[in-house]
């Protein structure tokens, strides 16, 4: 992995053992142990990398999780299959209500109860969930452009989230974790007007979505030090199970919302983003295309969405609500890329199992390892930011 | 997908065969076959990549599920091969060769459940739960409450309160209280 500004030096590369890994002596003073995180404003969230440099240049990376674990899984298996909601959503701050729709889905299937939910229900999911990826991207196209220093766009990104977050606030009485999509639909209509200040916080996005355009792909630092950097190989995409925009950005167009059609995005007019080259400024630029399509897909649902409409279908009584033995493996497209549930349930009144399973699984462990190698440590954050790994989904 | 089935059944003896959604199935195979299973399933019937690998234990039964979830880009279906692993003899031939993220699942399956892979990278070290040394957490005889309670406490003058208990002394004082008292006051 290099760019314009790093070459690695081979000279100072150890050599492998006989069991294939790497012959590291630290004691020789040629290398020397670094631990990123879990705290450090660079890091995506609280993990750990435990990097072996040789000189600036990373010969040996391992990724450390652990420093957020709540044993969500564990505490779901507990509950009730509605009190697994508040737990659930908690796995993902990035986008938690992708784990609301997931955990309703699932349980709507397992319970046969699919087709009941209305469709004025499924286009408000549809409009939550979009918000959440609209949200989500204000915070990471402009943290890529802050790996490289230009904070400015980071502060435009969240004063335009929390925009998007008042919305959602009079939408669903929440900012961050919501609720709002629920077994059977959702917990409310619009309210009165709602679509007006969406639309008003949209055209202001539009302005930001010029100006950050210019403030990162105009920028000579950020082209120069971007392109050709944290390379994801086209080969890589289904040997390491990278999907979503990393995919991508490597010319593999896989998305959820296209080849397994879920809520309305079957009637909405969309073609995700591609690049070809893998690297750090084709994530970003696909990224950022996404932000504007984004901005496009919720104005198409305000659009089309009916006016009025029932919000939730018949449904057993949540507090008494046995779900007959069954499994079920549901899936969507968050921003990060595919973000799917395994969820068993065995007759009683409680899941059996859940088992999320979250883009940076793969990403933030067996991609992160691999692309660290022959990089320069001030290429980390960068790296990480750019695969946008997102800890508390691989702990849950 | 019923082809598919079809095909694949007779050739690994599939067991106990869902098709969930049109593009969603689950089946059991013999623990023997599973790994030549997902192998075949990779590199002839287009199920190249990898989705997620899981277990669920059936401790009623005496055995953990293992999951292997496959996803074939081409047809945009999913195949969960499911194999039944004796829950006092939780050991699995690996599969870390065939993707190169199922050593991180499978290290996580040794810490939370248990099941050993021998030859799996890594698999013995600590991946969540750094210095662990209880059953693994995720088997179901694990009980979270009492572990709680033995590793935790409360801290001293720190009270709990039963919400509407408490909401009611507060919003209408003079109101007899009726309500159950709860934990802590009683």
């Amino acid at each position: 992995m290099s760019n314009k500004f790093f070459q690695p030096d081979r000279s100072k590369y150890p050599s492998t053992k006989g069991d294939g890994t790497l012959d590291v002596d630290l004691s020789s003073h040629k290398y020397t142990k670094i631990w990123l995180g879990p705290n450090h404003p660079g890091v995506t969230g609280n993990m750990a990398v435990e990097m072996t440099l040789g000189g600036d240049e990373i010969v040996e990376a391992k990724t450390h999780v652990g420093y957020l674990h709540r044993g969500f899984e564990k505490l779901i298996e507990r509950r009730l299959f509605v009190q697994g909601f508040p737990t659930s959503i908690r796995m993902c701050v990035a986008e938690p209500d992708t784990n609301e729709y997931l955990i309703a889905r699932s349980t709507e299937e397992l319970s046969g109860l699919t087709g009941q939910v209305p469709e004025m229900a499924e286009w408000l999911r549809t409009l939550a969930l979009e918000m959440a990826r609209l949200q989500g991207l204000l915070r990471g196209v402009p943290g890529q452009a802050g790996t490289y220093s230009l904070g400015i766009g980071v502060q435009w990104g969240v004063y335009l989230r929390d925009l998007i977050l008042d919305r959602f606030e009079e939408l669903t009485g929440a900012r961050v974790y919501h609720m709002y999509i629920i077994p059977g639909g959702v917990r409310g209509l619009l309210p009165s007007g709602f679509k007006k200040r969406m639309e008003d916080n949209l055209t202001d996005i539009d302005d930001f979505i010029v100006r950050i355009r210019k403030l990162i792909f105009h920028n000579s630092v950020f082209k120069a030090r971007a392109v050709g950097s944290a390379v994801i190989p086209k080969e890589w995409i289904n040997k390491f199970g990278i999907v979503g925009t990393n995919a991508r950005a490597s010319g593999v167009k896989r998305d959820v919302r296209k080849d397994n059609p879920y809520l309305k995005y079957s009637e909405l007019d969309f073609d995700p983003p591609t690049a070809t080259d893998g690297d750090i400024y084709s994530r970003t630029w696909v990224r950022w295309q996404e932000l504007v399509q984004t901005v496009d897909l919720i104005r198409q649902i305000m659009a089309k969405m009916p006016e009025k409409g029932d919000i939730k279908g018949d449904m057993p009584n949540v507090l008494h609500w046995k779900i007959p033995k069954g499994e079920t493996y549901v899936k969507l497209e968050s921003g990060r890329g595919e973000y799917g549930m395994y969820y068993v349930t065995d007759g009683s009144s409680k899941p059996r199992r859940v088992n999320l399973r979250g883009p940076s699984y793969t990403h933030a462990i067996a991609v992160l390892e691999k692309m660290l190698i022959n990089t320069n440590i001030a290429d980390v954050h960068a790296t990480m930011v750019s695969l946008q790994t997102c800890p508390p989904e691989i702990e849950r | 997908m019923k082809s598919l089935i079809e095909r694949v059944g007779t050739k690994y003896n599939l067991k106990e065969v869902v098709q969930q959604r049109d593009n969603l199935v689950f089946a059991y195979v013999d623990k023997e076959l599973a790994i030549d299973m997902v192998t075949y399933m990779r590199d002839y019937e287009g199920y190249a990549h990898f989705t997620l690998m899981s277990c669920v234990d059936w401790i009623e039964d005496g055995y953990f599920q293992l999951l292997y979830l496959l996803n074939n880009p081409e047809t945009k279906t999913e195949f969960g091969i499911k194999v039944a692993i004796d829950r006092e003899n939780a050991v699995m031939q690996s599969a870390h060769h065939l993707w190169e993220q199922i050593w991180t699942y499978q290290r996580e399956l040794k810490e939370a459940f248990g099941i050993d892979f021998p030859g799996s990278p890594r698999v013995d070290e600590d991946f969540v739960v750094e210095g662990w040394d209880d059953m693994p957490h995720m088997r179901r005889d694990f009980d979270t409450n009492k572990y709680a309670e033995e590793t935790y406490f409360m801290r001293e003058g720190r009270k709990t309160h039963d919400p509407a208990t408490y909401m009611r002394e507060k919003l209408y004082p003079n109101q007899p209280v009726t309500a159950k008292k709860n934990k802590d006051e009683q």
